[in-house]
């Protein structure tokens, strides 16, 4: 099988996987895993927006986090005033994330290399606290949400199963809106901004353009990550914007494969499953995390989908 | 009155200002020199906090802790640089920033499972614990004014290491070209290791001298880490008379933004709109100082020259 035939099907298999585990745990009567893989694929979106400008654009932000502040914020501040209408609080945090990453990668896409690193991280932390010192919306002790948006009543969130399938939903949209944008004529332009900058240009595209919209784009799917994020909580709160929350969906992306769309929703799911098996194992379980992810960088450069390819090589090879 | 409120503040600031100084100045040397981000220098700084207080708390000798601190935290960063670093130092800085993130989640619990979850408590010593009279009429502790002193004298050591001595040629000829040094006999990976030990001291000394003015706890270096790099990106990556500058510019903006930017916007709003404008501007102040500077200097204030 060739790379791109062995990423459809991971990714099919996934999708299968995940669309199967409310039944599958129901029948086992472990409710639980339904919440975690909620939180997982909720990771997996913020963490597939990120790849789109970091693995496929060569883009390293390292403020990503905000934009699921961001959305999180829209879903929470409208609700605060009692405007629970899912589609405008959608719309809004969508609407916000885009344009608050319109000035970001504006500014930000001027600089490059770790300049770009440092000055999106910058951003990210300016957010940061200004969600924790604005304190009509909960400041650093966080806000609660009272009621999950509301999408009229075919749709009740309430239920933490419907918030799982709703999830999915966005999930299995964001991959294929992300599929169909790198094999795109715009996604060309932008893989091609990421090997030789210089070259794109001479072929006369302008390739700031190019990367800032498709910065924009990967900063309203990491607010949509971060609506669902309020609705799974119900809890607003500037820690998921702190920067080491970046570096953990930055590390998700990693961990599965950068440039693969796929890649990052596994990703999602390692870092997350390990973290949460790690600390029912012990409290110091970062104790563990952290020297696990340093091994991760030094011996491999192509993730877990990479490892998979290489092992699946190696075996019909012997 | 509103003068010595202004001068408190200030120098508020400036000694603010060389606490970030002593973590930019080890963070842009091994920026500047290996080329490596490293994000778990924030880590060494808190490494060196906990030494202290543990060790004052111990033995009851200021000196005594700082030395521990300086000596102790200098060893942590020899052997990470040893284990971690040296299989970093050609790969790009993504893979940089994730192993060295790594190393922030296993330091911050490390601390917490031998020091306990709680705070550690830090004491100013007793010989510096009185007030100063630093202009009429204008009291100020007199710890916080030995720190300015220590900073202001590590500042023109360091400085005249890298730029009038022999070991200091080599660390910036090994900056513009490692592979040529390292031809003309010079053993360039233990000056690396040589230099991220004297990182990871200043780090350390930072982290020991501001115990007793902020918490000893775990993480406390995270926010510190990334002042330090925004003082590093607005001096210019590698100059360490830009890390001065702009240590003591981001120091003085930062305090006196929080100290005067809610009286201010009282002035002209509600005191309710003021009490959350001001503070959330005041925050944010020096990121958009940050953003300013390299909007119209992409390289910092003091940019390499070019090669």
């Amino acid at each position: 099988m060739t790379a791109p035939r062995i990423r459809l099907v991971v990714t099919l298999a996934v999708l299968a996987g995940l669309a199967l585990l409310p039944p599958v745990s129901a029948a086992l009567g472990q409710d639980f895993y339904v919440d975690l893989f909620t939180r997982i694929m909720i990771f997996a979106i913020a963490a597939v927006s990120l790849d789109l400008i970091l693995g496929f654009g060569g883009m390293v932000s390292f403020g990503h986090a905000a934009y699921l502040g961001i959305g999180s914020y829209a879903v929470g501040i409208l609700a605060y005033y009692h405007i629970d209408n899912g589609y405008l609080q959608f719309g809004t945090a969508i609407a916000a994330s885009a344009l608050i990453a319109l000035f970001i990668g504006w500014v930000s896409l001027r600089t490059s290399g770790v300049y770009f690193i440092m000055i999106t991280l910058a951003f990210g932390q300016m957010i940061y606290f200004l969600g924790e010192s604005v304190n009509q919306f909960g400041g650093d002790n966080g806000l609660n949400i009272e009621r999950h948006s509301d999408f009229a009543a075919f749709l009740s969130l309430d239920r933490p199963v419907t918030l799982y399938y709703f999830v999915f939903a966005w999930l299995a949209l964001c991959l294929g809106l992300g599929w169909r944008l790198v094999e795109s004529r715009f996604g060309m332009v932008i893989r091609g901004a990421k090997s030789n900058e210089t070259r794109m240009v001479a072929l006369g595209f302008h390739t700031f353009r190019y990367k800032l919209v498709a910065f924009v784009i990967a900063g309203a799917m990491a607010g949509v990550a971060g609506a669902l994020l309020a609705n799974l909580t119900l809890f607003l709160s500037p820690s998921i914007m702190h920067w080491t929350r970046s570096g953990e969906i930055m590390m998700m992306v990693i961990l599965g494969g950068m440039g693969t769309l796929i890649g990052p929703v596994l990703g999602a799911i390692a870092y997350l499953v390990l973290e949460n098996a790690l600390s029912g194992f012990t409290e110091h379980w970062q104790a563990i995390l952290g020297p696990f992810l340093v091994l991760v960088v030094i011996f491999s450069k192509t993730g877990l989908l990479g490892a998979a390819g290489a092992w699946r090589t190696k075996s019909t090879h012997a | 009155m509103i003068v010595i409120v202004v001068a408190e503040q200030v120098l508020n600031g400036v000694q603010f200002g060389i606490t970030l100084f002593l973590m930019a100045a080890g963070l842009t040397l091994i920026f500047g020199v290996m080329n490596l981000v490293n994000l778990a220098h924030g880590s060494l700084y808190m490494i060196g906090a906990f030494i202290a207080a543990a060790t004052f708390n111990a033995v009851h000798s200021f000196l005594l802790a700082i030395l521990a601190a300086l000596v102790g935290t200098a060893a942590v960063g020899i052997v990470i640089e040893v284990v971690v670093f040296r299989s970093l130092y050609q790969r790009d800085h993504l893979d940089q920033v994730l192993a060295t993130f790594g190393l922030i989640l296993f330091f911050n619990e490390a601390v917490r499972m031998i020091w306990g979850a709680t705070a550690l408590y830090a004491q100013v010593p007793q010989f510096l614990s009185g007030q100063v009279e630093v202009l009429p009429g204008v009291p100020y502790p007199a710890y916080r004014l030995a720190i300015i002193g220590v900073g202001l004298v590590v500042a023109l050591a360091i400085y005249l290491l890298v730029m009038r001595t022999r070991i200091g040629m080599l660390i910036r000829a090994g900056a513009s070209d490692r592979t040529m040094v390292a031809a003309l006999g010079v053993n360039i990976t233990l000056l690396y290791t040589a230099v991220f030990g004297l990182g990871a001291a200043l780090a350390a000394l930072s982290g020991a001298l501001a115990g007793p003015i902020f918490t000893v706890e775990s993480g406390m270096g995270d926010d510190l880490l990334i002042l330090a790099f925004v003082v590093i990106v607005i001096g210019g990556i590698g100059s360490i008379r830009g890390a001065f500058i702009a240590a003591v510019l981001v120091g003085v903006v930062d305090t006196i933004g929080r100290a005067f930017l809610r009286p201010l916007f009282a002035l002209f709003m509600s005191g309710f709109a003021a009490d959350n404008a001001g503070p959330a501007v005041a925050s944010m102040l020096i990121y958009v100082l940050m953003a300013t500077v390299l909007f119209f200097r992409p390289e910092g204030l003091f940019p390499r020259a070019k090669r």
